[in-house]
C-alpha cells in the first residue's frame, strides 16, 4: 500500500513537473508577439502590437503602457521581453512571472512617430476592453470628450464585447458624438447620433449638439429639436437640483431648530444657548474621533454611531444642569430667559475656545458618508443624503416620543395645561427639566450630524441660532408639524431664490419674508389653538 | 408749561445725575484743552474719546431703557437704529473728505472709486450738507423704527416674537451691509473722516466739543425721556407694560402708544450713532451684529431697567469694565465675565444697580419715618395697639 501511494504520488509530480516545462513549448500567437519585440526592427514591433493588443491577454494592457513609456526592456540574446513596472519590480513579458532583475544585455524597445501612433491607438483600443469596469468607463467619457475620428473601430470593437449595462451607453454615447463630428459618415448614422445624444440631455451632450458645425439639413433640424428638449429636461434637472439642495439645507435647519422646538414649544423658554448644545454635540463628535484615532483606529467608521448617543447624553446632561440652576427662577419671565441663556452661550462658547483652542477643529468623514452618486443629471453627496434621512429619523423618534410613551404624554399635558396637570399629579419641575434636557440632547445630536458638513469652532451654533429661531417662529410654536414644514419651506424657498437673487440677497429676501409673515399670522403656519388671552 | 413739567420730573436722583453728567461735559473737556500735557490733573485726549464713546452707549442705553423699561418692548435690534444713524453721519463725513482721499476724487469717496462707481448714488445726494446728514441721523431709523413698529404692533406682535424679529431685522441689515454693492463701503464700512463742520475729527478740540455735546445730548435725552415717561402718556405706557390686554379692554390704542415711543427711541439711538461715529472714527457693518444690540439690553439689566439713571450708569460700568478686562492679561475671561453678569444680574440683581438701591433706600427711609414717628408716640404716652395672639 504505501509503495502504491508514493508511486502514485510520484506519478503526479512527474506531470506536474512536464506541464510545467511544456508551457513555453506550448507557445500561442501572443508568446510569439512578445518575443517579436527583442528583434529590435521597427517592423517586427509593429506586427507585435497588433498581435498582442489583439489577443486578449491580461498582460496586454502593462505590454503597451510599458511600450508607451520605454518601460520595455528586451535582451537581444536571450530573446526574453521584460516590463519594468513603475515601482521599479520586473515580470517577464510572456509569462507574467515575477524576475528577479533584469539582465544587462536588455534595452528598451525603440519606437519611431508611425510606432507611436499604433501604441495610442491600441492602447486606446486596450482600455476600453480593460477588465476593470471604472477604467472602461473612463476610456468611454474621454472618447466622447475627444471624439476622435481614429477611436471609432476601437469603439465598435469594444461595443461588441461590451456586457456592463453602464459601459455599454457611454460607449454608445461616445460611438454618436464621434459620428456627428465624422465628415464621411451617412445622415442616417449621424441622425442616430443627434437622437442618442438628446436621449442623454446633458450639458456635455448640449455644448456637442451646439458646436457641431456644418451638417444636411436635416440633421440641422434634428440637431435644433434635441437642443430644444434637452435645454427643457435640464431646466426641469436644475429645478431638480434645486429642490435637493433645499432638502439639504431644510433639513439642516430642522436639525438645528428640533430642540428648539421642543424647549420653545413645550415650556415658552427661549434658549439662546441652544446653538451652543450643538456646538458641544459637535466637539463630542471631535473628542470621540481622538480617542478613536488614537486607539482603536479600526472603529473609526462608527465613530458618528458613537458619538450620537453620546452627544445626546452630554447635552442633555447639560441642558437639565441649566434648567436646575437658572432656568427654573426666571419661568414666567422670558424676556429675562433670553438674557441669561444669551449670557450662557457666551460662557460656553468661551468654556469651549479655552479648552479645545478657538480654530476650527477637523471632524472627519466615515467612508459611508463620503463620495457621491449620480442621480439622473445631478449629483447627490452621501453625506447630505444620510443627514436627511438621519434628521426625518430623528423628527419621526421624537414624534413617537411625545405620543407613546409616558413621559410624553406628560409633556403634552404640561405643554396643554400647566395647573391642570400639576392638579392631576404630574410632577411639572420634573417634566420641565426633562423635556429641556430632551431639546438640549437633541441639539447636540444635531451637533454630531452638523460636525460632518460645517466647521466645528466654537462660533458653530451662533450660526444657527437665528435661523432656528426664525424656522420655529415661522413653523409655529407647540407644534413639531409646523417646525417640519417650516425648516423645509425656508430651505427650498431659500435655495431657489439664490440663483435669482444671489446668496445675501436671497437670505435677506427671506428674513424680510419671515418678518412680514409674522404680522399676517403672529403665531406662525400651525399656530396652537386656544382662547387663553396674554396677560 | 414746561419749565413746571421738567421740576416735576427731576427728583433728587435725576438732579443728581443731571449735574454729574453737566460737570464731566464742562471739566473733562477744560482740563483736557487747558491744563499742560502729563500734568496730574489733565484728562489725556485718548481718554477723552473714549468716555465721548461711553457717553453715547449711555444714551443707547436710554433709549433701550424708554422702551424696555416703561414699555415692555425689548428690542434686540436697537444696535441697528444705532448703526444707522452713524451710517448717516458717516457718509456726511465721506463727503467732507473731497479731494483729500487717497484717490483724489472731489465727489466720490474712496471706496466707490475702487469699486469703479461711475456715479454717486441716489441715496448719497444731500449728503454733502450737514443739516440734511443731522436731519437723516433722526429720519433715517425713526422711518424704519416707524414701519416696522407699525406692521408689528398692529398685528400685536408682542414679548419674545418681537425679540426675534427685531433681531431678525438687525441680522439682515448685517448681511445687507457686508455688501459692496449696496452702496455703503462693504466690508470697510465708512472711515478715513477728515472733518466736521470744517473743523479736523482729529484736533484735540474738536475732539473735547464733541464730548461736550455727547454730554449735552445725554442730558437733553435723559430730560425728553423723563418729560414722556412722568406725562399721562408715561402712566399709559406703564400700564402697557404691566397688563398690555387691560389696558386696550379700558380704550387705550395701545399700538399707536408703543409705535409713539418706539420712535422715539429709535430716532435717540441714531443721534447716539451719529455722535459716537465722529469720535470712534470708523462706522462698519459689524455695528448691526445681534450681540452688540444683546449686550446694550443688558448694560440697562445691569444699571437698572426703567430708572433712566440706571440705563445710562450700566453702560457707563459695563463698558468701563470691558476695556480694563480686554486690555489686559484677564482679556480671555472677558467674555466669561460678561456671560456670568447676564446671569447673575437677571437671577440675582432683577432690578439692577440703581433699582436695588431705590428699594433700599426707600426701605430705610420707611423705617426711619417709622422710628421717629414711633418715639413721637413714645414721648405722648400712647402706646401702639398690641396685636390679637
Amino acid at each position: 500500500m504505501p509503495v502504491h501511494l508514493s508511486a502514485r504520488l510520484c506519478a503526479l509530480a512527474l506531470s506536474l513537473l512536464l506541464i510545467v516545462f511544456a508551457l513555453p513549448a506550448l507557445a500561442g500567437p501572443f508568446e510569439d508577439g512578445v518575443a517579436k519585440f527583442a528583434n529590435d526592427d521597427f517592423s517586427d514591433t509593429e506586427e507585435a502590437i497588433g498581435v498582442i493588443a489583439s489577443s486578449g491577454n491580461k498582460l496586454a494592457f502593462p505590454i503597451i503602457s510599458a511600450l508607451q513609456d520605454g518601460r520595455l526592456m528586451a535582451d537581444p540574446d536571450s530573446k526574453k521581453v521584460y516590463v519594468t513596472g513603475t515601482d521599479g519590480k520586473s515580470i517577464d513579458a510572456a509569462t507574467g512571472e515575477a524576475v528577479a532583475s533584469v539582465p544587462d544585455s536588455a534595452s528598451a524597445v525603440r519606437l519611431n512617430n508611425r510606432l507611436r501612433r499604433s501604441v495610442d491607438a491600441a492602447l486606446g483600443g486596450l482600455t476600453l476592453q480593460s477588465p476593470d469596469v471604472g477604467t472602461r468607463l473612463q476610456a468611454a467619457q474621454s472618447v466622447f470628450k475627444s471624439h476622435e475620428e481614429t477611436a471609432l473601430e476601437a469603439v465598435d470593437a469594444a461595443l461588441a464585447k461590451e456586457n456592463n449595462k453602464s459601459v455599454k451607453a457611454a460607449l454608445g454615447d461616445a460611438r454618436a458624438a464621434i459620428l456627428l463630428f465624422k465628415s464621411d459618415a451617412t445622415e442616417v448614422e449621424k441622425l442616430e447620433a443627434v437622437a442618442t445624444l438628446k436621449a442623454r440631455g446633458d450639458q456635455e451632450a448640449l455644448a456637442l449638439l451646439t458646436g457641431m458645425g456644418d451638417q444636411p439639413a436635416s440633421v440641422t433640424k434634428a440637431a435644433a429639436s434635441a437642443i430644444g428638449s434637452i435645454q427643457n429636461s435640464l431646466a426641469v434637472w436644475s429645478m431638480v437640483q434645486n429642490a435637493w439642495y433645499g432638502l439639504s439645507l431644510g433639513s439642516v435647519l430642522l436639525l438645528a431648530a428640533i430642540g428648539l422646538a421642543i424647549t420653545f414649544g413645550v415650556m415658552g423658554v427661549i434658549n439662546m444657548a441652544h446653538g451652543e448644545m450643538v456646538m458641544l454635540g459637535a466637539y463630542t463628535t471631535f473628542v470621540v474621533q481622538e480617542v478613536i484615532r488614537t486607539r482603536y483606529p479600526g472603529l473609526f467608521d462608527y465613530s458618528l454611531l458613537i458619538a450620537a448617543p453620546l452627544a445626546f447624553v452630554v447635552a442633555g446632561a447639560i441642558g437639565v444642569l441649566i434648567e436646575r440652576s437658572i432656568i427654573r427662577f426666571l419661568y414666567g419671565r422670558p424676556l429675562e430667559t433670553l438674557l441669561a441663556t444669551w449670557g450662557l452661550s457666551l460662557v460656553l462658547q468661551q468654556a469651549v475656545r479655552t479648552m479645545f483652542g478657538p480654530t476650527n477643529r477637523e471632524v472627519g468623514n466615515p467612508s459611508w458618508m463620503s463620495g457621491a452618486f449620480e442621480f439622473g443629471q445631478i449629483t447627490i453627496t452621501y453625506n447630505r443624503l444620510w443627514i436627511l434621512l438621519f434628521t426625518l429619523a430623528v423628527f419621526a423618534i421624537l414624534l413617537a416620543m411625545l405620543r407613546y410613551t409616558a413621559l410624553g404624554l406628560e409633556m403634552r399635558a404640561v405643554t396643554q395645561n400647566r395647573r391642570m396637570a400639576a392638579s392631576m399629579g404630574i410632577a411639572t419641575s420634573r417634566v420641565d427639566a426633562l423635556t429641556f434636557g430632551l431639546g438640549s440632547g437633541i441639539a447636540g445630536i444635531a451637533g454630531v450630524a452638523l460636525s460632518q458638513i460645517d466647521n466645528v469652532s466654537p462660533n458653530l451654533g451662533q450660526s444657527y441660532i437665528i435661523d432656528s429661531f426664525m424656522v420655529v417662529v415661522f413653523g409655529g410654536v407647540g407644534n413639531l408639524w409646523g417646525t417640519l414644514v417650516g425648516a423645509f419651506t425656508l430651505g427650498i424657498a431659500n435655495k431657489f431664490l439664490e440663483p435669482v437673487a444671489g446668496a445675501v440677497l436671497g437670505k435677506i429676501a427671506i428674513l424680510v419674508l419671515i418678518i412680514l409673515f409674522i404680522q399676517k399670522r403672529p403665531r406662525g403656519l400651525f399656530a396652537l389653538k386656544g382662547r387663553a388671552v396674554e396677560a | 408749561m414746561t419749565p413746571h413739567m421738567l421740576t416735576r420730573s427731576l427728583d433728587r436722583g435725576a438732579t443728581i445725575f443731571i449735574a454729574v453728567v453737566a460737570a464731566c461735559g464742562i471739566l473733562i473737556p477744560l482740563s483736557n484743552l487747558l491744563l499742560p500735557a502729563g500734568s496730574f490733573l489733565q484728562v489725556p485726549t485718548y481718554l477723552v474719546a473714549l468716555w465721548g464713546k461711553y457717553v453715547c452707549y449711555a444714551i443707547l442705553a436710554l433709549a433701550i431703557d424708554l422702551i424696555w423699561g416703561y414699555c415692555g418692548i425689548l428690542s434686540l435690534g436697537h444696535g441697528a437704529f444705532f448703526a444707522l444713524g452713524g451710517y448717516a453721519m458717516g457718509m456726511y463725513l465721506m463727503r467732507q473728505i473731497g479731494t483729500r482721499g487717497v484717490y483724489g476724487n472731489p465727489i466720490l469717496p474712496d471706496f466707490m472709486v475702487f469699486l469703479n462707481y461711475s456715479k454717486l448714488p441716489w441715496y448719497w445726494y444731500g449728503f454733502d450738507m450737514f443739516w440734511f446728514a443731522a436731519l437723516m441721523v433722526l429720519v433715517v431709523p425713526g422711518l424704519l423704527a416707524f414701519c416696522f413698529g407699525w406692521l408689528a404692533f398692529r398685528s400685536r406682535v408682542t414679548g419674545v416674537y418681537l425679540s426675534i424679529i427685531t433681531q431678525a431685522m438687525t441680522y439682515a441689515l448685517l448681511l445687507a451691509f457686508f455688501r459692496n454693492d449696496f452702496g455703503f463701503g462693504g466690508n470697510n464700512g465708512l472711515t478715513d473722516f477728515k472733518d466736521i463742520l470744517g473743523f479736523n475729527v482729529q484736533a484735540e478740540g474738536t475732539r473735547a466739543a464733541l464730548f461736550a455735546l455727547s454730554c449735552l445730548a445725554l442730558i437733553a435725552g435723559f430730560l425728553i425721556c423723563r418729560a414722556i415717561v412722568s406725562s399721562k402718556l408715561g402712566k399709559v405706557l406703564i400700564a402697557v407694560r404691566d397688563a398690555e390686554s387691560r389696558t386696550r379692554f379700558l380704550g387705550y390704542r395701545v399700538e399707536s402708544y408703543k409705535l409713539f415711543v418706539f420712535t422715539v427711541s429709535a430716532c435717540m439711538a441714531g443721534v447716539a450713532g451719529a455722535l459716537y461715529v465722529p469720535q470712534v472714527g470708523i462706522i462698519n457693518p459689524s455695528e448691526f451684529a445681534p450681540g452688540n444690540s444683546i449686550e446694550a439690553v443688558i448694560w440697562v439689566a445691569v444699571g437698572g431697567r426703567g430708572t433712566l439713571v440706571g440705563a445710562a450708569l450700566g453702560a457707563v460700568v459695563v463698558n468701563y469694565a470691558k476695556t480694563f478686562f480686554t486690555s489686559g492679561m484677564l482679556a480671555p475671561y472677558w467674555l466669561f465675565m460678561l456671560g456670568a453678569l447676564f446671569i447673575l444680574v437677571t437671577l440675582l440683581l432683577p432690578k439692577g444697580i440703581v433699582g436695588t438701591f431705590n428699594a433700599w433706600w426707600d426701605s430705610s427711609e420707611e423705617k426711619r419715618t417709622a422710628a421717629t414717628l414711633a418715639s413721637a408716640a413714645a414721648e405722648d404716652g400712647v402706646t401702639e395697639p398690641k396685636m390679637a395672639e
